[in-house]
């Protein structure tokens, strides 16, 4: 080992001490807000490199914005989707299905008819628009905010609220906290609570599907708050190593609970901007433009169905209410924040664009919304039927035990015996319905 | 699928071959292969090179690298890929390559794998066999020693499973990768070359001279909760897995102690009437495992001797089990749960 000389004194000894640097959010609660840091390119301006490119050619997109719409709600540019208006309108109805949908299940939450719920309020291009542009037969592993997904996919909302009860209907038999949904018909992967654990398993699916030939492709979805979890990483590096038909969303809605994006990394560079260091494709996208997630996604859904490996697409976009009905943001964020967010509403964007093409009015999308309120309303007294939260009509007492393994063993059936002894002493008339 | 029931009399038939662990879990893995194209072999360095120790040599080169290949170093990865492949409909066998390294897998195994088929109502399932050499005895340092099982013993919805001899390794993994449950498949790497006996001042026999290491040709499982009585006797029960049935085994026949030894073989699910059928005969009970103690699935297996055999009980029951601290690399046999401290554990039992 070599000695150091003596002479040069200690190393660093003139050194101011260091200080650590702990984020800080541009707004805290009653700070007036100013966007003006935010750097916001015009709709059109980014290129659209050929869905067969080299990762490479789109890394200068993972620091601008593929936008779509501009602000007199034209869609322009090479990213234009060029959808068809009928298309637009069964994506824009998703999308306020979504947000009616949000509105009544947070109310029922506060009615006291389940233990708690989570909006996408803001959110629902990216998964609404997202899913239009996946095969319905594309596996997606979610995370908690893409019930947009299940309702573009066609899932019955009354199954939705049957899991948010967690009734005698759930079809998850009340095992699971609400809106952590599971459909295998509709290639809907079951949702964890444990964030970014369905990453990497969204690269087992896309490889399993590689190594057996198939045509289906898997996308998956993270907050950038989680996206610091370990599993995003052992995610990208195993779907770059494999090259993997994997469509990575990071839903980049400034907020991790109370968390904003800088505990993330978001102060040094973009999220997108992660793919660089994979080498897979990357793509930023304005996630309140319903017409660029689409574009963006359908880029990368081609791109992987075609043999050209995983992408990285950052939605940006802000999350406009709570965390879950268990947040109050109000305490950590500036209620401004919402009210001047420069990228707009999505359901507004698409609306407004439509109108812009003649293709609808402001009368028909208030019909469309009394439509879908009475909907979600009917479909919500329907699963009422079966059941609310901790109103006893729950499922059978011994399905507890059941799913734990394929066949119940010896353990666990005498534990089952003990929970209905338990039951019996402290209602000795109860008897198991089935 | 369910494991087969053992079936003695085609055994019977069945040539044997001389097999030491390596090549009856290679065997076995090859044959399930062969048996069913949604088995996938993956882990660090198992593809080309065929994996550290050796145990899947040759399957890349015969089952294309489609199905058996190297992954990146990340066990998270590892684990949570093959979560994603059993959605898919696959049938994985990944390797840890140390059990010591498991842990970054850990979140993937407890939250996701366990409990897919619970949360899900059975839609989507994990018929996943993570295998990994654990336990210590080869101076691997507290990297490359430690016995785990506990931690995965007590997560609902994980099967833990240890074989003892060549014979029982291919059987028990072939009904692993059958079971379509996820299994934690813990080889003891102390015996992977010859049933090792804890008096590491000796030479360790081969395999070639135990009887279990006769391995039948092709085919069998031998189903998962079941315990295997390694000897019947009469003066105490030994509750073991692994490397310490050897141990227990080689202590029991220099003190000459007609002891029955139970080799449990699966410790989730638990073969319960061999353990009670067994200590309700001798009326002492010895627990041994090389993990450490506290918390260790000896207390488990105390706890259930206790609440069911208590009234047959002669004596308090014995655990004899690895000490409170990590693996130490110079002081390994000082660790160890050798002869001596069986020994001392078989003479409490005995005197009381």
């Amino acid at each position: 080992m070599a000695k150091r000389p003596a002479s040069a004194g200690s190393i660093g000894g003139n050194l101011p001490p260091l200080s650590l640097h702990v984020p800080e959010p541009h707004f805290r609660p009653g700070d007036p807000v100013d966007y003006s840091w935010l750097e916001i390119p015009a709709a059109g301006a980014a290129p659209r490199p050929d869905e067969a490119c080299a990762a490479a050619d789109t890394h200068p997109l993972c620091f601008a914005l593929v936008r779509v719409l501009d602000e007199g709600h034209r869609a322009v540019g090479p990213w234009d989707p060029a959808l068809d208006p009928e298309t637009m309108r069964r994506m824009l109805r998703a999308m306020a299905l979504t947000r009616a949908f949000d509105d009544r299940m947070y109310r029922g939450q506060r009615q006291g008819k389940t233990s708690f719920y989570m909006k996408c309020t803001g959110e629902e291009a990216t998964s609404v628009a997202a899913a239009f542009a996946l095969a319905d037969d594309d596996m997606v592993f979610p995370s908690y905010r893409q019930q947009g997904i299940l309702i573009a996919r066609g899932y019955p909302i009354v199954e939705m609220i049957n899991q948010i009860y967690s009734n005698r209907a759930d079809k998850l038999k009340g095992r699971q906290l609400p809106i952590m949904y599971s459909s295998r018909a509709h290639s809907f992967f079951t949702i964890s609570g444990n964030l970014a654990t369905q990453y990497p398993q969204a690269a087992g699916w896309a490889m399993a599907s590689a190594i057996k030939g198939d045509t289906r492709i898997a996308a998956s979805w993270v907050g950038e708050g989680s996206s610091s979890e370990g599993d995003f990483h052992a995610a990208l590096t195993f779907a770059a190593v494999y090259n993997a038909p994997v469509i990575y969303n990071l839903v980049n809605n400034q907020w991790a609970i109370s968390s904003f994006s800088g505990f993330a990394g978001a102060e040094r560079t973009t999220f997108a901007a992660r793919a660089v260091g994979y080498g897979v494709a990357g793509l930023r996208v304005d996630g309140n433009d319903p017409l660029a997630v689409y574009a963006a996604v359908r880029w990368a859904a081609n791109r992987a169905r075609s043999g050209g490996g995983p992408t990285l697409i950052e939605h940006f976009t802000y999350r406009a209410e709570g965390h879950s009905t268990s947040d109050d943001p109000s305490q950590y964020r500036s209620a401004q924040e919402r009210e001047e967010w420069p990228l707009g509403d999505p359901v507004n964007r698409l609306k407004q664009h439509l109108i812009a093409l003649g293709e609808w009015s402001e009368e028909r999308h208030a019909a469309m919304d009394l439509e879908l309120a009475e909907e979600v309303k009917a479909a919500t007294k329907e699963a009422e039927k079966n059941g609310i939260l901790g109103h006893g009509l729950h499922h059978p007492f011994h399905t507890m035990f059941e799913d734990v393994f394929e066949d119940l063993p010896w353990h666990l059936q005498e534990q089952a015996e003990q929970a209905i002894r338990e039951r019996r002493i402290k209602w000795p008339s109860w008897k198991e319905y089935e | 699928m369910m494991s087969q029931e053992e079936a003695p009399l085609s055994l019977a038939k069945a040539p044997t071959r001389r097999l030491n662990m390596i090549e009856a879990i290679n065997d076995a893995l090859d044959i399930m292969m062969e048996r069913d194209p949604d088995v996938v072999i993956f882990g660090e360095d198992v593809g080309y090179f065929g994996g550290v120790f050796r145990a899947t040599a040759g399957l890349q080169k015969k089952h294309g690298k489609n199905r058996v290949f190297d992954t990146p170093i990340n066990e998270c990865g590892i684990i949570g890929a093959a979560v994603g492949m059993a959605a898919y409909g696959l049938r994985p066998v990944p390797e840890i390559q140390f059990a010591d390294y498991i842990y970054p897998g850990y979140d993937q195994l407890v939250s996701e794998a366990a409990r897919l088929r619970y949360r899900s109502a059975g839609e989507f399932i994990a018929p996943i066999t993570v295998r990994s050499p654990f336990g210590g005895g080869i101076f691997g340092g507290q990297t490359h020693s430690q016995s785990p099982e506990a931690l995965f013993t007590h997560v609902a919805g994980l099967k833990t499973v240890i074989p003892s001899t060549p014979h029982d390794a291919k059987g028990l993994l072939i009904s692993a990768i059958e079971d379509n449950d996820p299994v934690i498949f813990f080889e003891p790497k102390r015996i992977y070359n010859g049933p090792f006996n804890g008096y590491y001042d000796k030479p360790v026999e081969p395999w070639s001279r135990h009887e279990g290491s006769a391995v039948p040709e092709g085919y069998y499982s031998i189903p998962l909760g079941k315990a295997r009585t390694v000897q019947e006797g009469e003066a105490l029960t030994v509750l073991a897995y692994g490397t310490m049935i050897h141990v227990a085994e080689a202590v029991c026949r220099e003190k000459g102690v007609d002891a029955e030894i139970i080799d449990l073989r699966t410790l989730v699910p638990i073969d319960i009437e061999a353990v009670e059928k067994s200590v309700q005969k001798t009326g002492k009970c010895l627990i041994v495992h090389e993990a450490t103690r506290t918390c260790g699935f000896g207390a488990e297996l105390s706890a259930l001797v206790q609440e069911r055999c208590f009234y047959h009980l002669e004596a308090p029951i014995e655990r004899v089990t690895g000490f409170d601290t990590p693996y130490p690399h110079s002081l390994e046999w000082a660790y160890f749960p050798g002869p001596v401290r069986i020994g001392e554990a078989i003479d409490r039992l005995l005197k009381a």
